[in-house]
């Protein structure tokens, strides 16, 4: 049952990490459960409900589904990667995630970091995205608390302020 | 009669406006820390053995291979453990498994992976026995007693009037028989924590709604004092209802953690959350409307059978029967409402337990009524709405706010405003529903104000924030009260050792009961605040007051007599501290919730599939606090009440007893190509009678009505009355193969 574990290097949030993982391990487990990031969430681990999104080389994939041994060398961003430091030691919120803080585009927040890399993700891609690419983008989130009018809000927000920027 | 202090007030400074919720930024930094996120030093990792029989004897449990298992720290199950009652008439663990996915055994393990591991090398010996897991199969006279003692609760039966005999004379009756499916609360995160013990005090971190039931549950269990047993929630990824209880993985977690002496983390994966934590119970409903000609409505009789599962959970009871006995006027009521028991996971309250469920049968029941009386449903409800709660004689606080409902949510709605359907095989159609419900609140409730040498606030109370905004809404009322900006308010909740006690976050109370007891908590520092200020500045304390920050002259805000900040520095250390409760409720009077909505959608008549466009939503909640918070739990209530009405539906396979559905790639919950068009038409209205801030909850309504207003527009649009949820597309197109096929034959079915 045990197969021998092996080291992996990621390349998390601009930092590299090495952890120590068996062949099975996900990337979410080790996300957080040895990097202590738990932004991206466990829900169903079977990859429907998209809490557990994060960046992988620039494409949003859900973490549940990517094993950690898959990653070696590769680089992640997740959400407490995409806030700035500022000059005077606050940190400035992504567009996405300023977006998300005016419309109320969360409720119990257990969904927002999967919902914020995927809009990342889109907005990286595509600076002037439609509505339905909007929709698109998060139609693999689940939102429990039925977020999601405001949710598709906060992806024209951020597309508004990315652009002000 | 209250008089509430803030109904006497003209205007606000932070109360009523649109702002973001004060822990917004946490959350989308990833930084809220949830309880399935806390990982001390040390952590084991536990895993649940569940039972993979509906109902079954364990003849005998050997776990000496998963003991020895490198990196297993604990085993626990009938065998080895003492017994430890649970539910009602239950124990943590049982001897006879009552539904696929009962708890056998638990593990706990240095990784997840190995206490996975773990659970497969447990050898279970088990007898399975006859089971019943649907209503028909409990109620069947030869069914298999689920429980000792049979497969029913006791009737609980309600009756004003002679409703049989009104019946008998009614111009029109309407005789529908309803069913609901049973849904599954499905909150991202699963019900779980973690234990661990410092000596013989027990510290868990939980995801619940209610850390001082939890408490008192797990203190019971384990045989200590409420003072050894220390329950944290500080973030939390949904409820709904089905965290209002201790469910077993609290008590599983303690065990394991006493006996590895480690922490203990037990969080249920997806599939044991849908088996083991709780649903929305089935119902079948089976309701008689007799009115005049004219609309009148002159008896109701319905009889409901709920399916309670296999043990009866606790917490806020699913309360079918309650809708019929209020909602409208009527002299002639009957009301039968029993449990069944059956070899099924634990009902328990879902998100308005119960309301829900009857508003489906009354509402579509109110507009088949309107159908046969070729009346406007809206007229038919304004001829008969409840300006009294008639099962206690008492006048409602708000009699007009249905009323109002009703017509704010016709007007938002526009329904002159008609466009064509998109295609040559859709069909438009429109529906209304409302409804009543709680949210008033009561006591008792505590908070505490302690005000910092920086003239900034800690505020404490033992309540919870679900994701409803309650944190944001206490957070208003102490500045508002303070004369401080919402920022300056620090708002720290969810523990049973360091906050007074608040109740349960539930029934839509939360912001109504413990709201009062910050206002109250929030005046009693001011008057040390005014009293301090007076010694310094030779005024009088009742000539100042707080405005922005400052002390001012009273009436005169722009006379600044000194900063909070600077009195509150020039006396530390010696701090101003406030503690407020929630007073007593208003006697002789019934404060309710009310809502209304409108809904248009389209039917696809060739694949089934019903697309909802828009829905108008008015809802009476009183004061509103901050209109954003209540506009999202409006348009997440209608997203979930969609999901509700048109896909949720727990499948189980009668033959076998097994859940076929126990993940969210089976089980659908709406996304975001379901969400509607929200047009929000709430009231605002202060409520005088439900609290000094007049200020009700709407956590719940918004779920309430949205299901029985999408089946009326199915009508609507189709002509046939789907009378089962979920109305899915196999139903839809049954439905009009059964019309067309009524259509073709010759008249005189439906007298």
């Amino acid at each position: 049952m045990v197969s021998p574990a092996s080291d992996v290097m990621l390349l998390v949030n601009g930092e590299l990490r090495v952890a120590r993982v068996e062949p099975r391990r996900t990337l979410l487990g080790v996300l957080r459960e040895e990097l202590a990031l738990t932004g991206a969430k466990s829900v169903c681990e079977m990859g429907d409900c998209g809490a557990c999104t994060v960046d992988l080389d620039g494409q949003p994939v859900y973490s549940c589904l990517i094993l950690a041994v898959e990653c070696d060398g590769h680089r992640i961003r997740t959400v407490e990667g995409l806030a700035r430091a500022g000059g005077d030691g606050a940190e400035t919120l992504d567009p996405v995630q300023q977006a998300f803080v005016e419309c109320d585009a969360l409720q119990c927040g257990f969904c927002t970091p999967g919902q914020i890399m995927s809009l990342r993700t889109l907005l990286d891609a595509n600076t002037t995205p439609s509505d339905e690419e909007i929709r698109r983008a998060i139609s693999g989130n689940l939102c429990r608390c039925g977020a999601y009018e405001h949710i598709v809000q906060a992806g024209h927000r951020a597309v508004e302020l990315e652009a002000g920027r | 009669m209250t008089t509430t202090n803030w109904s006497d007030r003209s205007s606000f400074s932070v109360v009523g406006a649109r702002r973001p919720r004060v822990d917004a930024r946490q959350k989308v930094t990833g930084q809220s820390r949830d309880s399935s996120d806390v990982h001390p030093t040390g952590m084991l990792y536990a895993r649940v053995l569940r039972s993979p029989f509906p109902h079954a004897r364990i003849r005998s449990i050997n776990a000496s291979k998963a003991s020895a298992l490198p990196g297993v720290r604990g085993v626990i199950h009938h065998g080895n453990t003492p017994d430890i009652e649970w539910y009602k008439d239950g124990h943590v663990f049982e001897q006879v498994v009552r539904f696929v996915g009962d708890e056998v055994a638990a593990v706990a393990a240095d990784t997840e992976d190995i206490a996975e591991d773990a659970l497969r090398l447990i050898e279970v010996d088990y007898e399975p026995l006859p089971f019943a897991a649907d209503l028909d199969a409990a109620m069947a006279s030869d069914a298999p007693e689920v429980r000792p003692g049979g497969n029913f609760t006791e009737p609980e039966v309600y009756e004003r009037g002679e409703p049989r005999a009104q019946l008998e004379q009614a111009d029109v009756v309407i005789d529908g028989t309803y069913t609901t499916a049973a849904a599954l609360h499905n909150a991202l995160e699963s019900h779980g924590g973690l234990a661990s013990w410092e000596g013989d005090v027990l510290t868990l971190w939980d995801s619940t709604q209610a850390v001082f039931t939890v408490r008192a549950q797990v203190a019971d269990a384990l045989g200590l004092s409420l003072d050894r047993v220390r329950v944290v929630m500080d973030h939390m990824g949904g409820g709904f209802g089905a965290k209002q209880v201790a469910w077993k993985h609290s008590v599983l977690a303690a065990l394991l953690s006493r006996e590895a002496g480690r922490p203990v983390r037990l969080v249920l994966d997806r599939h044991a959350e849908n088996l083991a934590a709780g649903n929305r119970n089935p119902t079948r409903q089976r309701v008689r409307l007799g009115a005049r000609r004219d609309g009148t409505l002159i008896a109701i009789d319905v009889r409901i059978e709920a399916q309670v599962g296999a043990y009866e959970a606790g917490g806020e009871s699913s309360d079918i029967a309650g809708a019929f006995q209020s909602v409208y006027r009527c002299d002639h009521v009957r009301t039968e409402q029993v449990g069944v028991f059956t070899n099924t996971g634990p009902a328990v309250a879902f998100r308005a337990p119960g309301h829900v469920e009857a508003a489906f049968a009354l509402e579509c029941s109110m507009d088949e009524l309107a159908r046969a009386l070729q009346m406007d449903p809206v007229e038919l409800r304004l001829k008969n709405y409840a300006t009294r709660l008639q099962t206690a004689d008492l006048p409602y606080s708000t009699p007009d706010s249905l009323r109002l409902c009703y017509e704010r949510a016709t007007e938002a709605f526009r329904p002159s405003e008609a466009s064509p359907a998109s295609g040559p095989s859709k069909r438009r159609g429109r529906g209304f529903a409302a409804h009543d419900w709680s949210g008033g609140g009561s006591p008792p409730a505590y908070a505490w104000i302690k005000l910092n040498p920086d003239g900034r606030v800690d505020l404490v109370t033992g309540t919870q924030d679900l994701g409803t905004g309650t944190r944001t809404g206490l957070a208003v009322i102490a500045a508002e009260e303070l004369g401080l900006r919402v920022e300056d308010v620090h708002v720290h909740l969810g523990d049973t050792a360091l906050g007074p006690y608040a109740p349960t976050s539930n029934g839509s109370k939360t912001l109504a009961s413990v709201g009062p007891a910050v206002h109250s908590a929030a005046r009693h520092v001011r008057e040390q605040l005014l009293e301090e200020a007076s010694s310094f500045v030779e005024e009088r304390p009742d000539d100042l007051e707080l405005s922005e920050g400052w002390i001012v002259k009273r009436g005169v805000p722009s006379d600044r007599v000194m900063s909070v900040a600077d009195l509150t520095g020039r006396i530390a250390p010696k701090m101003l501290q406030g503690f407020g409760e929630r007073g007593p409720n208003a006697d002789g009077m019934a404060v309710r919730t009310f809502g209304a909505h409108f809904v248009e959608l389209e039917v696809d008549t060739s694949t089934g599939q019903i697309d909802v466009l828009r829905v108008a939503a008015s809802h009476d909640c009183g004061r509103i606090l901050n209109p954003v918070t209540v506009e999202s739990q409006v348009s997440g209530g209608i997203v979930q009440g969609l999901g509700y009405a048109l896909m949720e539906e727990r499948v189980l396979d009668p033959r076998a007893g097994v859940v076929l559905n126990a993940n969210i790639e089976d089980y659908h919950v709406p996304t975001v190509a379901d969400a509607p068009v929200v047009t929000h038409a709430h009231l605002d209205v202060p409520d005088p009678y439900a609290n000094e801030l007049g200020a009700k909850g709407i956590g719940e309504p918004p779920l309430v009505p949205t299901a029985p207003a999408i089946a009326n527009a199915v009508y609507d649009a189709l002509g046939a009355r789907i009378r089962d949820l979920p109305i899915t597309p196999a139903r839809v197109l049954q439905a009009l193969a059964e019309r067309d096929e009524g259509a073709d034959r010759p008249s005189g079915a439906a007298t």
